[in-house]
């Protein structure tokens, strides 16, 4: 797979990424266990378990159900190559990650709410009292809008890197929908899906504003709540941190478990012929009919945010020069985090592959385990206990606000990592598999490999995982919190900021502008979304 | 090339080692990020404060009191800050526990603050009730005091904050506990039916607010002004209770570890002077604590002015915090 050059290239990465992860969340947490003010309070009274409880019911709840959603949208979409506005669809589900999550529940209950669009027509259809959704259903239905897209989108590329002449060979036996779920797509999914599965679990389980905003009561509370408690009023780092292990713990017994049905992949080689689904038009119906109710569940939200931000006074706004030193300074930070996301995740993605290989050395072996789980399990310490961490270290080398930047763009690139992963692993491995032996025999190594070999199949799998992870750090607010100083702002920050001082419509015009460039961001991973000359590894 | 990055390395390493070399003495202030956003009070009262200290004044902004406090704490004796501005009277007992406070040494003449807070420690700035704003479109017989608040129709909702994670939601926490006692427990269990969700934040509650997914959300006696001057309607106000409010109070105090103390004594008593005092009605939204140089502005005669004002000393917050947060979250918790 790889040639001598390249697998020591690949080890020292390996080592990197795994000792820039560790020594970055660890020396953070174990300033903060060393930091006096405990409280010495008891770590699983029948709070935290109850806590704990809730996190994990509805955690599994919510990806539960976005995945088993996002199955039939992700085979829609794959079915038909022609649907009107499918690319705007993709497209679409990256918004949600980059909208701060207030932002997001806010237009969840417009369409949701009391007052809401499905009320309203509830009301119009004769029903007195509205249906809350404050509770269960409305973490759910948030919790789904996040994260069914992005299901849908993973599973979306998964099956798009099925070989098409198995829709060619499909089309000739004359094989049915259910035939063609069974044989064909089912087995790709079902690589894909824990890994999928995990990640939203952690997405879910590490909630905190949409559970308490729409959760209705303190009976909805997560571990994430009970940190940032012990972190704020209770001022009890040290138990912060033990309930980041109890976090991290729970969720990681139930990835390992997940990763038990993972099963290794059955790559199939391909001519490289353009995908063409010769069962698309006798499902044109019943597809449309699932894309169009996907489409206003995801859109729904997003279009109530739009129409609150276009209420914003814009002449005064985009005229205003802190936002616009925020929106550099955004810009800035989730462009270098999203770099920083990438260099660590291909050691992530390859060094295990590295293992693969016959002869690798048992470091080698070790470090292919442990870079993936490290890579995933970063998404469960919370943001605010690894910057309050740094900021403690920190704060013995003189101003603070310095390093904000800095910190704020590692804390953002570690919590992007696991998504990379999940776009960049599935489509990296097909393409090994497809074209590793043959470049190594032709001898075509390093860098004229990536740059002829890997680069041009690769390139729209790094731009989609490139997107995410600026998407997921221009919305962040986690990280900026801790550090304050002069002059710092990022649009969260400012979005926040401007809600504080009962500016509500400047946020919502800070939110519409934000969604804007995530849109934006996810122009270059869909332009080629037409057919293209190789579609072996889209994503 | 080579060179050009090992110079420009470092000149950012001697701008990193090296931050102080102005000439001017700079007063550092840690407060809360609203107080310093363009729309708080910040900008104006530096402007105000350098015209007559001959110094700079700095502003250091995080979130909110609470992550001030914690600031401090993370912070210890290598604080740069000389003035902490924006802690309340709930967080003054563990202000004061962290010994990073120096007494003020100050006797400002003219304190207005309701309830006779007085501190050897900290001096307020400004001060508000915590109150019941509702809209006047869809409440028509807003509630009159607490009781009716508590036993009222529950299919009129309310958004009220976490004292978990908030100080208004700690607020109304002590407004009930200060009337009703022992009862406190019980009236959350009715209330309970009331409230369409608990925030984490005053902004989130206050954004369900202004949405109309509530009708009534926990906010200030100010809040009304703020929707009469900046917007024009008067559709938004706040509900008068006969029992009287709980009054949160916003004070600052200077660290024993400030290089200029006298600098930090003169930004108090400046802060407690007209000058400043002005500033604060039209951008924190915020009762002044002491004499303003023109009357207020119209709007906040209509305000309601509370009768009888509730305030729980701090030390008693303090010690029993834990214990009433964990009596609301049973009953909240309760199916």
């Amino acid at each position: 797979m790889f040639a001598r050059a390249e697998r020591r290239t690949l080890r020292v990465a390996g080592g990197l990424a795994l000792g820039f992860v560790l020594v970055f969340a660890g020396a953070a947490t174990a300033v903060l266990l060393a930091h006096a003010g405990g409280s010495g309070a008891p770590l699983f009274d029948a709070y935290t378990w109850r806590v704990a409880q809730f996190t994990l019911m509805q955690a599994t709840l919510s990806t539960l159900l976005s995945v088993v959603l996002a199955i039939p949208v992700a085979r829609a979409l794959a079915r038909q190559r022609t649907f009107p506005g499918r690319v705007w669809i993709l497209r679409l589900s990256v918004v949600p990650l980059g909208l701060p999550a207030l932002v997001a529940a806010l237009g969840i209950i417009e369409i949701w709410g009391r007052q809401g669009v499905v009320n309203d027509l509830l009301r119009l259809g004769g029903l007195e009292s509205p249906v809350s959704v404050y509770g269960l259903a409305g973490i759910l239905i948030a919790h789904v809008f996040f994260n069914m897209p992005l299901a849908a989108r993973f599973l979306l590329a998964a099956l798009d890197r099925i070989p098409p002449e198995y829709w060619l060979t499909s089309a000739n036996l004359g094989m049915g929908s259910g035939a063609t779920f069974r044989l064909i797509e089912w087995p790709v999914i079902r690589r894909v899906l824990p890994g999928i599965a995990g990640l939203i679990f952690m997405l879910c389980a590490a909630s905190f504003t949409v559970v308490l905003t729409l959760g209705g009561g303190p009976a909805a509370t997560t571990i994430e709540v009970a940190i940032y408690q012990a972190l704020r009023f209770d001022f009890d780092p040290q138990r912060a941190v033990l309930l980041s292990g109890l976090q991290i713990a729970v969720t990681g017994v139930l990835i390992w478990l997940l990763s038990l049905f993972a099963r290794p992949p059955e790559e199939g080689m391909t001519a490289g012929r353009d995908i063409r689904r010769f069962d698309g038009r006798r499902r044109r119906l019943s597809d449309g009919l699932i894309l169009l109710v996907f489409t206003l569940f995801t859109a729904a939200p997003l279009a109530a945010t739009l129409v609150s931000g276009l209420s914003a006074d814009f002449g005064r706004l985009t005229l205003d020069p802190l936002l616009h030193r925020a929106l550099a300074t955004s810009l800035a930070i989730s462009f270098a985090s999203g770099c920083l996301s990438l260099a660590i995740a291909l050691p992530i993605v390859l060094v295990p592959r590295l293992a693969e290989m016959g002869n690798a050395g048992l470091a080698t072996r070790l470090m292919a385990r442990a870079l993936p789980a490290t890579g995933s399990l970063i998404l469960l310490v919370p943001p605010v206990v690894v910057a309050t961490g740094w900021f403690l270290m920190l704060r013995t080398f003189g101003e603070t606000g310095r390093f904000a930047p800095v910190i704020i763009t590692v804390v953002n690139a570690l919590m992007a990592l696991p998504f990379v992963v999940r776009v960049l692993e599935p489509a990296y491995s097909t393409h090994l598999t497809r074209t590793a032996r043959l470049a190594l025999s032709l001898g075509v190594t390093g860098m004229h490999r990536l740059r002829w070999i890997d680069w041009p199949a690769l390139k729209k799998p790094f731009l989609t995982a490139f997107a995410f992870a600026m998407a997921l750090s221009l919305g962040d607010l986690s990280a900026v919190a801790i550090f304050g100083a002069e002059g710092f702002a990022t649009l969260p920050w400012l979005l926040f900021s401007r809600m504080a001082s009962y500016r509500t419509a400047d946020a919502a015009g800070i939110a519409l502008i934000l969604g804007v460039i995530c849109l934006l961001l996810t122009l270059p991973s869909t332009a080629a979304e037409r057919p293209t000359e190789s579609p072996s590894a889209d994503a | 090339m080579r060179k050009t990055v090992l110079s420009s390395i470092t000149a950012l390493a001697v701008s990193f080692a090296l931050p102080a070399f102005a000439q001017e003495k700079t007063l550092t202030v840690y407060t809360y990020e609203s107080f310093v956003s363009d729309w708080g009070p910040g900008p104006k009262v530096k402007e105000e404060f350098e015209k007559t200290c001959g110094c700079k004044v700095e502003w250091v902004g995080v979130a909110d009191g609470v992550e001030l406090l914690t600031r401090l704490k993370l912070e210890g004796e290598g604080t740069k800050a000389d003035i902490v501005l924006g802690l309340d009277t709930n967080l003054i007992t563990e202000a004061k526990a962290t010994g990073l406070f120096e007494a003020h040494g100050l006797s400002p003449e003219g304190l207005t603050v309701p309830g006779g807070f007085s501190d050897d420690t900290f001096l307020p700035y400004d001060y508000g009730h915590f109150a019941v704003v509702y809209d006047t479109e869809t409440v028509k017989t807003p509630p009159t005091s607490l009781k009716e608040l508590v036993e009222g129709d529950p299919a009129q909702k309310i958004v009220i904050e976490d004292p978990r994670t908030s100080t208004p939601g700690l607020g109304l926490l002590l407004w009930v506990k200060s009337v009703y006692g022992d009862k406190a427990g019980e009236a959350w269990g009715k209330l309970k039916n009331r409230v369409l969700t608990v925030t984490p934040g005053w902004s989130e509650a206050y954004g369900l607010f202004t949405k109309g997914e509530a009708p009534m959300v926990l906010s200030y006696t100010t809040s009304p002004a703020y929707h009469v001057i900046a917007e024009k309607t008067e559709r938004y106000k706040a509900a008068a209770f006969s029992e009287g409010h709980y009054v949160q109070i916003e004070v600052a105090g200077l660290t024993r570890t400030s290089d200029d103390k006298d600098l930090a004594r003169q930004f108090l008593t400046f802060m407690t002077g007209p000058d400043f005092q002005s500033i604060i009605p039209e951008t924190n939204w915020m009762m002044p604590a002491a004499k303003t140089k023109d009357p207020l502005p119209a709007a906040f005669d209509t305000l309601v002015k509370p009768e009888k004002t509730f305030l729980v000393p701090s030390d008693e917050v303090a010690a029993n915090r834990k214990a009433w947060i964990d009596e609301w979250l049973a009953v909240m918790s309760a199916k």
